[in-house]
């Protein structure tokens, strides 16, 4: 693990120089969820058990999928994502 | 290596518990390193003064050393960066926490003397320089000025993600004028202050569009994005005053809709020394001064003050000069510098700030008189911005070398140059009222009975820089002028 590398910003520093991110909602119960399939083999069978699990929580899922898990999702998928979705569900795994 | 000297001088100390925790004892303080053989040479006479005076040793390397003295180790160097050590051994005399007197490598004659010990070293050579300090060790200083003069520091510390590019980073937060900008590390910025002896706090300027005070120490930031060396940022932070200004008017050069920003003129001898090109290719690419000077300014504008194409800055096409436009005035020209005639003293490093377009070249290569050399310059002249407009605006015209030689063979000064262009660009009002030449733009048409200047008095910015080959010079047309637009300003530089 590198050590943290820092930069003196050099700003006005009127603007905050991270996004903070909203607060974790207490439960799902109503939320949008998105889950976004990257294209790799059987991925579809983990987030089909994902989705009926987070049903049962109360959460309303979105489906999406990107054409090939080797490049970043196109802006208007992201996008799309950003408008249509509460929670974002972020982890990785291969 | 560095000759015996008695020096004095010390390190500015920041007000820190760390700094008040290197207060020398008082008496013989002596710093010295097991690695140098001038250390190794005193070292028995080290052993037999902490035994009859008050010495306390200091040594960087190897804590047993000097043998047979219970030395202090160094081992962070901070004694030695905050007594400003350069040279081992070091031997100073302390009074009251305060340095006295101090000398550096053996001198047999210095240390009798600074130990009050007449018969000190009899068996040594009369002389023998010292090595370098650790805390002077290239590989070292950056890393140590972060860690005991970083406290000096007021800038909010950006952290970079562990996988992110550096150079993508500075584009991923909006901080570059489009070119890749330097990462301005603690390590960087520092350096950068050592260019000058402000205080980082201190405030430059007050910089438009965002009307945001300026302090040396983000000057400095946008030096070390801009690519600038140490030796710049004086320049860089007198550019950052000259045009912040209500006469100057940066905030009108940058919202306006004209191709125009700030052009910078440097005259004087530190032109050279800092390297800078009034050469061939003056105007051009090529020059690490010339270029990170001027594109240090932008960076000002841009990410201090808030000033970016498409926000504040409206210009409907630019120019390439407003990434950065800065170049030096020749030192043999025939004529004073343009700073000397706008009032700076005679010698003196200056630099005028102009709002400019970028140049275009006049190209005369048959006149070898200085009468159809001047009527050769005033016709492109006269057409500045438009044939039909007069008054308006200012131009800083750039000799070129062998354009300049016309002039001065024919024993023409500054003064006579600007005067016979000014008699040449008298233009009747019947060419330039509206509809004149089948051109709608113009004046009104109650001009028509007037004879107008295309200039205002002073309005040609007379400089000589170029390359010596070409019979050629350059125009650089300016904005709005006077109160209602930005006049040029000429400031000298301060270290």
């Amino acid at each position: 693990m590198s050590s943290p590398r820092y930069v003196l910003d050099p700003t006005s520093e009127r603007h905050v120089a991270q996004r903070e991110r909203l607060a974790r909602p207490a439960g799902l119960a109503g939320l949008r969820v998105g889950l976004l399939d990257i294209s790799k083999p059987r991925g579809d069978v983990f987030l089909d058990r994902l989705e009926a699990r987070l049903a049962e929580a109360g959460a309303r899922v979105n489906r999406y999928r990107k054409p090939t898990f080797t490049k970043p999702a196109p802006v208007d998928l992201r996008h799309e994502i950003a408008t249509q979705c509460d929670v974002v569900i972020e982890a990785l795994a291969d | 290596m560095n000759s015996a000297a008695t020096d004095t001088r010390r390190r500015e100390q920041s007000p820190t518990d760390e700094s008040s925790s290197h207060v020398l004892p008082d008496g013989l303080v002596a710093v010295v390193k097991a690695e140098c053989e001038t250390c190794q040479m005193v070292a028995p006479l080290l052993a037999d003064l902490a035994r009859r005076a008050d010495l306390t040793v200091f040594t960087q390397d190897d804590p047993a050393f000097p043998p047979g003295v219970a030395a202090v180790h160094d081992g962070d160097l901070g004694v030695s960066w905050h007594h400003d050590i350069e040279t081992v051994p070091t031997i100073m005399r302390v009074v009251d926490g305060r340095e006295v007197e101090r000398t550096v490598g053996w001198s047999r004659d210095e240390w009798r003397r600074l130990t009050g010990d007449p018969g000190l070293g009899a068996e040594l050579p009369p002389s023998r320089p010292g090595c370098g300090s650790m805390s002077v060790d290239p590989d070292r200083v950056d890393e140590l000025r972060v860690r005991f003069a970083g406290g000096r520091l007021r800038s909010r510390r950006v952290e970079l993600a562990a996988r992110e590019d550096d150079i993508e980073a500075m584009y991923a937060r909006g901080w570059t004028d489009g070119l890749p900008v330097v990462p301005p590390t603690e390590e960087r910025v520092l350096r950068m202050l050592e260019g000058t002896p402000r205080d980082p706090a201190d405030v430059v300027a007050t910089v438009p569009p965002d009307l945001v005070d300026v302090s040396v120490e983000k000057v400095a930031i946008s030096a070390v994005m801009a690519g600038c060396l140490p030796e710049h940022l004086p320049w860089v932070l007198t550019a950052v005053e000259a045009v912040c200004n209500n006469e100057f008017n940066i905030h009108g050069v940058l919202a306006t809709t004209m191709p125009v920003g700030p052009v910078i003129v440097a005259s004087g001898p530190g032109t050279r020394a800092i390297g800078m090109n009034s050469g061939v290719n003056a105007l051009g690419q090529g020059n690490r001064a010339n270029l990170t000077i001027g594109r240090a300014l932008q960076l000002v504008v841009r990410n201090v003050g808030g000033g970016r194409p498409g926000g504040v800055d409206r210009a409907t096409h630019g120019n390439p000069g407003k990434i950065s436009f800065c170049f030096a005035e020749r030192s043999d020209s025939p004529f004073t510098t343009l700073a000397e005639s706008r009032g700076a003293t005679p010698g003196a490093d200056a630099i005028t700030v102009f709002a400019g377009e970028g140049p275009r070249c006049v190209v005369d290569q048959i006149s070898r008189r200085p009468e159809s050399l001047a009527q050769s310059l005033a016709a492109c002249l006269r057409t500045l911005h438009s044939p039909k407009l007069v008054l308006g605006f200012d131009a800083i015209l750039v000799l070129g070398p062998e354009h300049a030689r016309v002039f001065a063979d024919a024993g023409w000064d500054r003064e006579r140059v600007l005067a016979e262009l000014d008699a040449r660009l008298r233009i009747p009002g019947t060419e330039l009222v509206r509809g004149a030449g089948g051109i709608d733009e113009g004046l009104p048409a109650t001009f028509a009975d007037h004879t107008l200047p295309k200039f205002r008095p002073g309005g040609i910015l007379l400089a000589c820089a170029g390359g010596g080959a070409g019979l050629f010079s350059e125009i650089i047309g300016g904005w709005a002028n006077g109160e209602i637009g930005s006049q040029p300003v000429t400031r000298e530089v301060q270290p």
